[in-house]
């Protein structure tokens, strides 16, 4: 197997910088998707619920069948990789998303108000800060979950690990499959494990000292 | 109380409701239902009544977090409704209960709120949360960087009164302001509160479901009834010596003639001057004061005249010189603008039946006793009854 990584390392590294920012760039768009959405609905406790539902059962749906709705859609290649990434990487950042915001004691909500700050100043500096902490928890389960995804994804030619695990799987038996299949799949989890250390250190950095556990 | 009326400037401004409704869509009956009530500048008014006469509904349209359905508020003679929201609620100061600091934000920040969306500079700003951490009582160094949740529920009490004085408001709301702290830190909270605003003169509107503590801190008390129907609007000298009405009389409840101790305060007595010392005195110097002057105990001071221990002249009687205290000191004292009740809660503990009253900074001023209190209690309640009744003083 040393020989495999050795021989491939330039494709490997480029496949791993690609299925890194891939996951990366869905999820940071899955989070302002999210925590927008959530913004809008968390008011509304029957909408807020609503969302939460379609978050559960978004989550059912697998991978595989949604990828293969999404190919007439957005054809083969990256855009349908991004859409079925990001897809699955908003969903439990919304749910967290809309917690987090309900969770806010409505006394501070309205002492923001009450101070002459305006709505969306007493989002801003209030509300969304204080959820920061629960909605990050999302992030830090979506990204994981995401990095699966990204690899998934390689089915319809998007970027990343996933092709060497997919390579692997079409050539069952031949030399050097298993090589391959194992490699995608280690090289996914020790990039899944580098982007949790990253989001935990951007937590720690991120969130205020006064409501830290 | 509005012994000092004259002596400060008046920083409040006047605030008139007039003829305020507010109906919630829904309900047959309207939560005010035409509340007409005239607050003058510089005094505290206390709105109380049983929970759900619309008293905080009240409160809050004045700040407008809840919009009248008619009628008009003006404060300083200006009609809010046609003002800014965001702009009026900056001019207005707004305390409520647990203080509600927000939990990511430190003290500093807490406070510097409202100057920050005035605009304010910066050394302005952190000039003035020093001076407002002063002025309630924390030592800016120790508490400015620290968060919410690294101090006790009083001290986030008087960090809430502090963010709500930021900006030098002319008018102040406060919701339930001291519900949520234990009774002794509720007390000395209220003390602050009245040394603090016989400084500013600021007008203070302030909800509370206690009657007794509607009597402490009000210039006046309002009383309502369900729909926000005014019961009676007066002193509260004159609402405890003639209820308007049966509502009134059971919600100020058994005891009015106990509860004129909360009218009258500590600096009102004349405060006994029993013999001081200060650490480190000649014992026999201090032994021979205490005999020409009849008494057997003697306050010790340290070096800021602040009372330390309050010794029997017999413990002294062996020693050469006046010892600082031990550490478990007995030593209670009450603050000059703490009520007769109080002081009467802290003689009944004191192995002296008396107790040690301070001022400013903790500084020494006599001792009070029963007989000095027995007075004072006499003496009021001639004042309000014109003759004395002998079974509400017994």
């Amino acid at each position: 197997m040393w020989d495999y990584i050795a021989e491939r390392h330039a494709q490997l590294l480029y496949q791993s910088y690609q299925h890194l920012s891939l996951v990366i760039q869905c999820v940071l768009l899955a989070t302002v998707l999210a925590v927008g959405l959530a913004v809008f609905v968390h008011r509304n406790p029957r909408i807020a619920a609503l969302a939460g539902g379609v978050s559960a059962i978004g989550l059912t749906i697998p991978s595989f069948a949604l990828l293969g709705l999404l190919i007439p859609l957005a054809g083969i290649g990256t855009a349908t990789s991004v859409i079925a990434v990001t897809f699955y990487a908003t969903l439990p950042i919304l749910r967290n998303a809309v917690v987090g915001l309900a969770g806010v004691d409505s006394t501070l909500i309205e002492s923001a108000r009450g101070m002459g700050m305006g709505a969306v100043r007493t989002l801003l500096r209030v509300e969304l800060p204080l959820a920061w902490p629960v909605i990050l928890a999302g992030v830090r389960v979506s990204a994981q979950m995401s990095m699966g995804i990204a690899a998934i994804a390689a089915y319809v030619l998007g970027p990343g690990l996933g092709s060497f695990i997919f390579t692997g799987l079409t050539q069952i038996g031949g030399k050097n499959a298993l090589n391959s299949a194992l490699v995608g799949t280690l090289g996914v989890v020790l990039l899944a494990l580098i982007l949790d250390a990253l989001l935990l250190l951007a937590g720690r950095l991120t969130t205020s000292r006064g409501i830290r556990v | 109380m509005s012994d000092n009326t004259n002596e400060t400037e008046v920083s409040g401004v006047d605030i008139d409701l007039i003829d305020v409704v507010k109906r919630y869509p829904g309900q047959k009956r309207a939560a005010v239902e035409g509340l007409s009530l005239h607050i003058p500048a510089g005094e505290i008014v206390m709105f109380v009544g049983p929970s759900g006469c619309g008293k905080t509904t009240s409160l809050k349209m004045i700040n407008r977090l809840i919009a009248p359905t008619s009628g008009t508020i003006r404060i300083g003679g200006e009609e809010i409704g046609k003002q800014d929201d965001d702009d009026l609620r900056r001019r207005i100061g707004y305390v409520i209960q647990g203080g509600s600091l927000f939990p990511h934000m430190t003290v500093t920040q807490n406070i510097a709120l409202v100057p920050g969306l005035l605009g304010w500079d910066k050394r302005r700003t952190a000039e003035r949360v020093d001076e407002l951490l002063e002025l309630v009582g924390l030592d800016p160094a120790r508490y400015r960087g620290r968060y919410p949740r690294e101090l006790s529920g009083g001290q986030q009490q008087r960090v809430g009164v502090a963010r709500g004085l930021a900006a030098d408001p002319p008018v102040i709301l406060m919701d339930e302001p001291f519900g949520a702290v234990d009774p002794i830190t509720r007390q000395r909270l209220q003390d602050e509160l009245l040394s603090i605003q016989e400084e500013l003169r600021k007008t203070i509107v302030c909800v509370t479901h206690d009657f007794d503590e509607a009597v402490k801190l009000g210039d006046r008390i309002l009383i309502l009834t369900e729909g926000a129907n005014i019961a009676q609007y007066d002193v509260p000298e004159a609402i405890l010596a003639n209820p308007a009405d049966r509502f009134v009389a059971d919600f100020v409840g058994a005891g009015a003639a106990l509860k004129q101790l909360t009218l009258s305060r500590v600096s009102e007595i004349d405060l006994g001057r029993p013999t001081v010392a200060q650490i480190g005195d000649s014992a026999a110097d201090v032994l021979r004061a205490a005999q020409s002057a009849g008494d057997d105990s003697v306050v010790i001071l340290d070096a800021k005249r602040r009372p330390v221990d309050w010794m029997w002249t017999r413990d002294l009687l062996d020693l050469d010189r006046v010892p600082a205290p031990h550490d478990d000191t007995d030593l209670v004292t009450i603050d000059r603008r703490a009520t007769l009740n109080d002081a009467l809660d802290t003689m009944l503990v004191s192995s002296h039946g008396s107790a040690v009253v301070t001022g400013r900074r903790d500084e020494y001023l006599g001792v009070v006793d029963f007989q000095a209190v027995l007075t004072r209690i006499q003496d009021t309640h001639d004042e309000h009854h014109g003759v004395p009744d002998p079974e509400a003083v017994a």
